[in-house]
């Protein structure tokens, strides 16, 4: 709706460049392999240079203003706390962590700028940042021009694979795949009719693409899936709930949701409204989670279910630590909303991502792109949602636990099934015919994260050592 | 009521329908394992707990259902009750030893205890929750429940209750083997027209892949059934569409009445004008959140207090906005189309320091939520109702203060001709401030409503600044019948394509469709006749 007005102005106020919120297209494949793709390269020991003794600079690319900054805020707070903890603990090779925070402002080609701004004049060795697909897309040529490196933390469609980001947020395979699953079993109400209702653009589409041809291999009829879009910000859900319950009636339904943040609450309240409970027709959502659900009556949403790779009502030591360690940062900084703050998914991927970074980078001995990359690659971390993730040397994308929660009164999620342990990120879905050919690989022979032929194919690995 | 009555009632009930198989002890022993954190513990608990005479049964169940079951150290349940005040389910002056633990309810539960509850309360001398029960069991099909729902059925007197329970036993007999039993429940099925059969009736018929059923004269009533749940269906889009037409109808109009008045009378192009929508959703909130804290007792009644405030606020702000900055601009539409703009920007950004950039919870008082089911498988919804009648009834308000009050013959006058006006002696500009302030009122009124359909957000207003625009547009500047049959008219158009052509075409098809008619008539539905008109 945000764009609707915007475009309409565009009228008026060309010369301003407003930009609408929208997603690249899907599957773009990312750009060939860098020139300096030799996987096999050993780490590299730098000569000792002036500025390898002061601080590190690390880059942090979150929206601070315009529509993502609900969301990016808080990544960007948890951010700096964790990088706090790692100079309290004595920093990285004993040098001191330097955040340079920068505000994309929700614009996307604002996001590619201040990326270039980050690598080029700032020169940060690594950076955290971006939330929607779309940012993403927009500075992954600038990390692939500049050889930088960035850690992308939340969860997104896949169908992507690039030598210089590494994904802490889930896959397709992590995340819709296993709800499906789970809703498709005797415990999750045993579904045989799917309504994929999301909001219109590039993440729900792409989504449900998968999910589309995942449940057609589970022998789901064509006439049993039933596939609606709104636009974004859409707030009248009478005539779409009335269509799910007709279209459910009789046989046991799932509602498989990617409708985008706010639209949710008109959505849920109509549902509650038109007395359908989680129990008969139960929503499993894949953008609600706690910080979404902090501003809202959370009782009409009772029962219906959300899938992350973490929660904040998971109990371990290092989530209780994680969770203590928020609260009181948030106190500390008197961070707006004080003690109603909680974390989240993404949040968590941030944390596990920074913590990743550094280890690598003690184990590399150098801040260098390459070498940190290949320190990377292999890297675990106890991470707060109670495993030691590790992140895939090949795919770049981080073995991640799948839960799948019921949303409680309080705004806060009780799980109700999760993976035995961490899975392993599949960013081309085998479901769908045309990226089920392709490999991300980027270790020898492959070295590329979008294709369906080694780059080394055929050379004995000596060869290119 | 008194409860203890209430309960040895049931006792008498439920034990002519079940065999005692659970003695006291199991019952604890049960009562136990719901505080397990073993799943498939927990579901042989509710089971036995299920089958059991004892009274505390059903409200051991009941408290799970709600979520009000505590369950201390030693194993004893109790129900937390209001202020969290905990009383022992199995009586007696039993203190809570040790920590707490609230059993886990999830889906699967909640769907095990429906059917459970349900069987234990269909004895309930209530009729009320005897439908309800009723209602659970014609949900889902379970056999064991067979012999218990036909003796049910065949004590029942309340129409309404016996044919809930018929349809429940038509659930378990259209899978049976015996003929009679499987015409009598093709029949119930055909009488109250249930769409949740449709799925069965195909098979049985045919209709998808093999027929399953092989009598002819089951599968000639199964098709006919099929054909009245067919066209009762239709029927049940046709009119739930109108309803909804209407509905989106009556929130398009709360929106756009304010701008027919500012727009349309004072021709100022208000962009502002969402965010005083915005702002009524906010008074909403904020009335809401004093009540919380002050009368948390009639919380519910919030509402009502919400109206005078939101419309009194948004007015005063509208007023002040016509002093300090519009009435210079008054003849220059570019001018005024940005600087209120910047203003909307503003206030945007005032809310957002002021309560924060997060959405805010506004719920439901409990009288709007839920609704009435008017026919098997359509909802009015209490919320839906209320935004019509409210709508109804802004509109008559607008109507009267423009029709029938002195400031409403000196507004129309002033919008005919403003010198002419200004000859006979009103003092136009003081009209002006009273327009545009009544104007930015029943705008905040627009928010009170929008406030119980959807977020409460700073950018809240910008969702519906473009729709009120076409209204306005569409229905003929500066009349109050050409607002009424843009909203309405745009609404049903809208959820009459919905269905057809999705959520986004529709909305295509619509915007289309406006272009074409603007072309074709520019003054919109209604247009202003005589000479105020030839001269815009």
């Amino acid at each position: 709706m945000k764009s609707r007005f915007e475009l309409m102005l565009a009228g008026l106020l060309a010369a301003v460049g407003c930009k609408g919120p929208g997603e690249a297209a899907p599957g773009a494949a990312t750009s060939a392999a860098p020139a300096a793709a030799s996987a096999a390269a050993a780490p590299a020991a730098a000569t000792p240079k002036a500025s390898d003794t002061g601080p590190i600079k690390v880059g942090i690319l979150h929206s601070l203003s315009g529509t993502m900054a609900i969301s990016e805020t808080s990544l960007k707070d948890v951010a700096l706390m964790t990088i706090d903890q790692i100079n309290a603990a004595g920093g990285v090779k004993g040098r001191k962590l330097e955040p340079v925070v920068v505000d994309p402002a929700s614009n996307w080609p604002l996001f590619a700028e201040k990326a270039r701004e980050l690598l080029q004049k700032e020169g940060v060795a690594v950076t955290f940042g971006c939330w929607t697909s779309v940012s993403r897309k927009s500075v992954l040529p600038v990390f692939e021009e500049l050889n930088g490196l960035l850690f992308y933390p939340v969860q997104y469609e896949g169908e992507e694979s690039s030598y210089n980001v590494f994904y802490t947020g889930a896959a397709p395979n992590q995340q819709a795949i296993p709800a499906v699953e789970y809703l498709m079993s005797k415990e999750g109400g045993g579904a045989k009719k799917w309504v994929l209702l999301g909001t219109d653009y590039v993440y729900p589409r792409t989504t449900n693409k998968i999910l589309r041809a995942f449940l057609k291999q589970k022998g789901v009829a064509e006439s049993d899936i039933m596939e609606q879009y709104t636009p974004f910000g859409h707030s009248d859900y009478q005539t779409i709930v009335a269509d799910v319950k007709k279209f459910a009636a009789g046989t046991h339904t799932a509602v498989v949701s990617t409708i985008n943040g706010d639209s949710n609450v008109p959505f849920y309240k109509e549902l509650a409204n038109q007395g359908l409970k989680a129990s008969d027709i139960p929503v499993v959502a894949f953008s609600v989670g706690e910080e979404e659900l902090r501003g809202i009556d959370a009782k009409p949403l009772v029962g219906h279910l959300a899938a992350w790779n973490y929660f904040m009502s998971v109990k371990n030591p290092e989530n209780d630590k994680f969770i203590a360690d928020w609260k009181a940062y948030v106190k500390a900084k008197n961070l707006p909303d004080g003690d109603k703050r909680v974390t989240n998914d993404p949040m968590e991927a941030t944390y596990v991502g920074i913590k990743m970074w550094a280890q690598a980078v003690e184990q590399a001995g150098t801040t260098d792109v390459d070498a940190v990359r290949q320190a990377v690659g292999g890297q675990t971390v106890k991470a707060p949602s109670g495993f030691t993730l590790t992140m895939d040397a090949k795919n770049h994308h981080l073995h991640k636990p799948v839960y799948i929660a019921e949303i409680k009164a309080d705004g806060q999620f009780q799980v109700v099934w999760k993976t035995e342990g961490p899975i392993r990120a599949m960013p081309w879905s085998p479901f769908v015919p045309d990226s089920a050919k392709k490999v991300a690989d980027w270790t020898y022979p492959w070295v590329c994260g979008n294709c369906t032929e080694g780059k080394f194919k055929g050379q004995t690995s000596t060869a290119a050592l | 009521m008194n409860l203890r009555s209430l309960l040895s009632l049931l006792v008498a009930c439920v034990f002519a329908l079940v065999s005692p198989s659970a003695h006291a002890q199991d019952l604890h022993q049960a009562a136990q394992d719901l505080g397990s954190s073993d799943k498939a513990k927990v579901q042989l608990a509710v089971e036995n707990i299920a089958k059991s005479s004892d009274p505390a049964a059903l409200a051991l169940l009941e408290a799970l259902g709600k979520d009000s079951l505590r369950i201390d150290a030693a194993g004893t349940p109790f129900v937390a009750g209001e202020s969290n005040l905990l009383s022992p389910v199995f009586g007696g002056s039993a203190k809570p030893s040790g920590a707490l633990t609230t059993p886990l309810v999830d889906n699967r539960l909640r769907r095990q205890l429906e059917p459970a509850l349900a069987s234990l309360k269909l004895g309930f001398p209530d009729a009320k929750v005897r439908l309800e029960a009723a209602k659970d069991l014609a949900k889902s099909r379970n056999d064991d429940l067979a012999g218990l729902i036909r003796t049910a059925a065949a004590k029942e007197r309340d129409a309404e209750i016996k044919t809930a329970l018929g349809l429940a036993l038509a659930q378990i007999d259209l899978h049976g083997a015996d003929k009679p039993l499987k015409l009598a429940a093709i029949a119930a099925i055909s009488a109250a027209a249930d769409a949740s059969f449709k799925p069965d009736l195909e098979r049985m018929t045919g209709r998808q892949g093999k027929a399953t059923e092989a009598d002819l004269d089951v599968k000639n009533a199964a098709a006919s059934a099929l054909g009245v749940i067919e066209s009762r269906l239709m029927l049940i889009s046709f009119i739930g569409n109108l309803f909804y037409g209407l509905s989106l109808g009556s929130v398009l109009l709360l929106c756009a009445l304010g701008l027919a008045i500012t727009f349309g009378l004072l021709r100022v192009i208000n962009m502002a004008h969402g965010e005083l929508l915005m702002i009524g959703a906010y008074s909403t909130y904020a009335v809401q959140k004093l009540f919380t804290v002050y009368f948390p007792a009639h919380q519910d009644l919030y509402l009502i207090f919400a109206v005078p405030v939101a419309f009194i606020v948004t007015a005063a702000i509208g007023m002040v906005l016509e002093r300090s900055v519009i009435r210079f601009l008054y003849g220059r539409p570019l001018e005024t189309l940005l600087a209120t703009w910047g203003i909307s920007l503003i206030l945007i950004q005032t809310v957002r320091l002021i309560f924060g950039a997060q959405n805010v919870a506004v719920a439901n008082p409990s009288y709007l939520a839920g609704g009435v089911e008017v026919l098997p498988g359509f909802v009015l919804t209490y919320s839906r109702l209320a935004v019509i009648l409210f709508s109804s009834a802004v509109a008559g308000f607008v109507w009267f203060v423009l029709q029938r009050t002195p400031l409403g013959l000196h507004v129309r006058a002033v919008t005919q001709n403003r010198q002419m006006a200004a000859g006979m002696g009103i003092a136009t500009r003081r009209v002006d401030v009273w327009t545009f302030g009544i104007g930015s009122g029943v705008a905040g009124l627009g928010g009170v409503a929008l406030s119980q359909l959807g977020n409460v957000g700073p950018e809240l207003g910008q969702q519906y600044i473009v729709d009120s625009f076409m209204v306005v547009v569409l229905g003929g500047v500066g009349k109050l019948a050409g607002t009424l049959a843009g909203a309405f008219g745009l609404g049903i158009m809208n959820k009459l394509l919905e269905p057809a052509a999705g959520a986004v075409l529709g909305k295509i098809v619509i915007l289309g469709l406006i272009i074409l008619f603007i072309q074709r008539r520019p003054q919109g539905i209604f247009a202003l006749k005589g000479r105020a008109a030839e001269a815009m």
